[in-house]
């Protein structure tokens, strides 16, 4: 088994992983970093793609390659996005949890 | 000439990933944060040094020859500050400042 | 079995055990220490299957800059929820999502497996016009000449990422500067690390992204380097998180797809259409596109690790 094909093959393990993990995890952080696993498997079955392309003298096709380096940069943001929400997302439960019980103790100190 | 090279690399490399196996070896044997940070530091270094000198006899030119040494200082110099840095943080975990 | 194909297996097999425990570890900050020794791993692979360039971008952005990110993502979420670990769904769902994960695996191996030996290939095409542009890296001539316009885009995608996390900031700290990257005062080690290694570091990411022309590298490596130039900066507080709602930053980021959108128009004047290069200037132009486009991504990158601005500053 050459390279090529064990390195396809690890990408589609990875996909299967990734997708184990997005499903399964309940913390969205884990589910994150699972969706970046499937992302990296895809792209390694590109590799894949590009590394059977060899002709004319090139180790590899360039098409592929250059497509999975844009959906690095890319995947990359989009991780940035999805982590910025999540964070701002658990700000915002903090600071209402803790309005709560602001109210909560206010109307116990009202009652008495 | 190029057979003895080839015999020094060899060597050499084979040395250094013995010294990268003991410090794994370190890293899950020793009992305690610290020390396992030390056997990391200590043998990573020494291992990356062999490697390094290994794999010089094999380079084309010398701009190989510079990046190979560039390569193992930058290591050098990335890998103690994380050290000191990872240190300090235990030492502030253990005896948390009053 | 050659000694090469010893070490494909054990690097597939430790890239797979490496993703595995990042699914399972219960500490939100094990698993993401996980992906990131997954992320060098994988570059490993990279190389491996002779794609050098993709290898470079993947240890840097891929599992550095993304690693970074979710490291602080990791802590921060531990101070807010005062807990670490992380649960997973019940007895039955977990079965369900095995069961279609071993499908979906399965039916992607058969996929390859079958198809053997040559595939479909654009790489000829690629080379015929190679020295047209007076590129040696073919990666690069997709990446700059065929597929400009893809490249183009993708720094707005970019730009797009900064515009969605600055929008999370609360409405007082609008245009304001974003928290500090290190939670704690910096160790004197990493400040001496942040004044001894950046003018290295700058030396490098420009050569890469030089010599990306006619050698493995390019725009993007040589701008993820940058980026991590500026973090190290930003982690050992040597400069201060900068304000979002400066000028200089502002033009700094956009300066990249400006350049690309302006050498692009210029085609109409002296070639043969929209981001056509005339064949005397052409090496020039794609340079003189990538010299920004290494400004903006290395501004862009650390901005969105930085995250939404959280203390208010002067405009907005």
């Amino acid at each position: 088994m050459t390279a090529t094909t064990l390195a396809g093959l690890t990408g589609a393990a990875l996909i299967g992983l990734g997708l184990y993990g997005v499903l399964v995890n309940v913390h969205a952080l884990r589910k994150i970093l699972a969706f970046n696993l499937i992302g990296s498997g895809v792209f390694l079955v590109f590799g894949l793609v590009a590394r059977r392309g060899a002709v004319a003298g090139f180790a590899a096709d360039p098409v592929p390659q250059a497509m999975v380096i844009t959906g690095i940069v890319v995947a990359f943001s989009a991780t940035a996005l999805a982590i910025g929400l999540l964070l701002r997302l658990h700000e915002r439960r903090v600071e209402d949890a803790a309005a709560e019980s602001d109210n909560r103790s206010d109307n116990k100190s009202d009652k008495t | 000439m190029s057979l003895a090279l080839d015999l020094f690399t060899v060597v050499a490399v084979v040395l250094g990933a013995f010294f990268f196996l003991a410090g794994t070896v370190g890293l899950l044997r020793f009992p305690d944060s610290l020390s396992r940070l030390h056997a990391l530091t200590k043998a990573d270094n020494l291992g990356l040094g062999l490697i390094v000198l290994g794999l010089l006899p094999q380079a084309t030119s010398l701009l190989g020859v510079l990046k190979l040494v560039a390569i193992w200082g930058l290591v050098q110099l990335s890998g103690a500050t994380v050290a000191q840095v990872v240190a300090s943080a235990i030492r502030r975990r253990q005896d948390p400042p009053s | 079995m050659t000694v090469l194909d010893l070490l494909d297996t054990g690097l597939a097999v430790l890239v797979l055990a490496v993703a595995a425990w990042t699914i399972v570890a219960r500490s939100n900050f094990a698993a993401v220490i996980g992906f990131m020794t997954y992320g060098l791993l994988l570059s490993l692979v990279w190389a491996r299957i002779a794609a050098l360039d993709v290898a470079i971008t993947e240890a840097a952005i891929g599992s550095g800059v993304t690693g970074l990110l979710l490291i602080g993502a990791a802590v921060r979420l531990r101070a807010l929820e005062k807990s670490d670990t992380a649960g997973q769904v019940g007895g039955l769902g977990r079965v369900g999502a095995a069961v279609l994960s071993v499908l979906v695996v399965v039916a992607l191996a058969a996929v390859f497996l079958s198809a053997e030996g040559q595939g479909p290939s654009l790489a000829p095409e690629a080379a015929r016009h190679l020295p047209q542009f007076g590129l040696g890296n073919p990666i690069t001539a997709v990446l700059m000449a065929y597929r400009a316009i893809d490249t183009m885009l993708e720094k707005v995608v970019l730009i797009l990422a900064v515009i969605g996390v600055w929008s999370l900031a609360p409405d007082g700290a609008w245009g304001g500067a974003p928290a500090n990257l290190s939670l704690a005062e910096p160790d004197p080690a990493l400040v001496y690390l942040a004044r001894v290694l950046p003018p290295f570091g700058i030396v490098v990411s420009i050569y890469i992204a030089w010599v990306g022309a006619s050698e493995p590298g390019g725009a993007f490596q040589g701008g993820a380097l940058l980026a991590a130039m500026a973090l190290v900066v930003l982690m050992a507080r040597l400069a201060p998180a900068p304000e979002v709602g400066r000028l200089w930053l502002r033009l700094v980021i956009v300066s990249g797809p400006v350049t690309f959108l302006a050498v692009g128009l210029l085609g109409f004047a002296i070639a043969t259409g929209f981001l056509a290069y005339p064949t005397a200037y052409a090496k020039a132009l794609i340079l003189f596109i990538e010299a920004f486009m290494v400004l903006s991504i290395a501004a862009m990158l650390p901005l969105l690790v930085l995250g939404p601005p959280k203390v208010p500053g002067g405009r907005a």
